[in-house]
């Protein structure tokens, strides 16, 4: 298990430094470490779209803007990301937290829990589940492909993997 | 006062160095029809986004006036919005909706704008000025007033009309536009590098 310290140390190393987002419980710590930094800016969006339209904002200032979603979250973002993002070229950052991960959640999050890393690809939105062991080299991963591809990827977060 | 003849006086006024957001449909359309600059973003797709875009840009381009005009469709689609950019009160937005109480760009069905008061939503969410217009004199008021005072402006503009069956389309394709406008951004912010750079500091 890596903390949330860890993580936003690697992102800030990176520039990342403007997020918008709708909480998770899985993404408890890194949005409370971002709110409380004075480095970060995290916007709390009124809905996962309107987090993608606020991040993607960054890209046109030349910054690199990221979002903090459930992976509930993602049916929000599908219209922008394939009539703004993915045709405009607007990379972002989505850290997507996975309930429903193995079947072994709610009820609610069964269907998306399974359905999440099919989607993605779906979308062609290049993405990496995240492991505690591999942090830094993932999301140098996910910024790199961001950089070069012009395109938003996802890095997805599971239980007991940042805290 | 038709949307083409209120978007003619807004473009007709805006400060060279003010950014304008356009939503998808007509409203694009026509703004790109009646003075097309590099400082123009026009939005094709992705309806009721706009305002958060335009909140993302106003708070990270603090040296920069931000304007968001968006129709009666847009604006109902992403009312959560409104509260929101009320919460930051960016000093730097003005959101102009241009209500014509139709989808005009699907072929004219109605919104619920002819009862909904927007303008009263706006007052209620906290923006710091709200303005309601129905003729291009009250317009050309709010315009002046926006332009004088650097403060969170909702100008409500209620418009008439039907585009143009001429009309074109906005002919640069979505990744040059993007590359056109953060290219605008990107040589006033050299010219004045110390503010862009500070981060963005809420409320």
């Amino acid at each position: 298990m890596r903390t949330a310290h860890e993580f936003w140390e690697i992102l800030k190393r990176q520039q990342m430094t403007f997020f918008s987002g709708v909480p998770c419980s899985l993404l408890e710590s890194i949005i409370n470490v971002a709110l409380a930094d004075p480095h970060l800016t995290y916007i709390p969006a009124v809905r996962e779209d309107v987090a993608l339209g606020i991040a993607s904002a960054a890209h046109l200032v030349g910054r690199r803007g990221g979002i903090l979603l459930q992976n509930s979250g993602l049916g929000n973002v599908v219209n922008p990301l394939t009539s703004f993002n993915l045709i405009y070229r607007i990379p972002v950052l989505m850290v997507v937290s996975w309930r429903g991960y193995e079947g072994k959640d709610a009820p609610e999050h069964l269907i998306m829990g399974e359905k999440t890393p099919h989607l993605l690809r779906t979308l062609d939105i290049p993405y990496t589940i995240l492991e505690a062991a591999a942090l830094e080299d993932q999301l140098a991963w996910a910024i790199a492909t961001m950089e070069q591809k012009q395109t938003p990827v996802a890095v997805i977060v599971r239980k007991a993997i940042i805290a | 006062m038709t949307r083409y003849e209120a978007l003619h006086s807004i473009l007709r006024r805006l400060p060279e160095r003010d950014l304008a957001l356009f939503t998808t449909g007509m409203i694009s359309r026509e703004a790109f029809d009646i003075r097309d600059r590099p400082e123009n973003f026009y939005m094709i797709g992705s309806m009721g986004l706009l305002t958060s875009l335009g909140l993302g840009l106003a708070l990270q381009a603090p040296t920069r006036t931000v304007w968001v005009i968006e129709g009666d469709g847009s604006a109902l689609m992403s009312l959560g919005t409104v509260p929101l950019i009320a919460a930051y009160r960016p000093a730097n937005l003005i959101h102009v909706v241009l209500d014509n109480e139709a989808y005009e760009s699907t072929g004219g069905q109605p919104t619920i704008s002819g009862t909904v008061d927007l303008a009263a939503l706006a007052q209620a969410a906290g923006y710091t000025l709200v303005r309601r217009v129905n003729d291009e004199r009250d317009l050309d008021a709010a315009l002046d007033e926006a332009l004088a005072r650097r403060a969170l402006m909702f100008l409500l503009a209620k418009v008439s009309g039907r585009a143009d069956d001429g009309l074109g389309r906005v002919s640069l394709t979505p990744e040059a536009l993007t590359e056109r406008f953060s290219q605008a951004l990107r040589q006033a912010a050299s010219a004045n590098h110390n503010a862009a750079a500070e981060p963005v500091s809420p409320c």
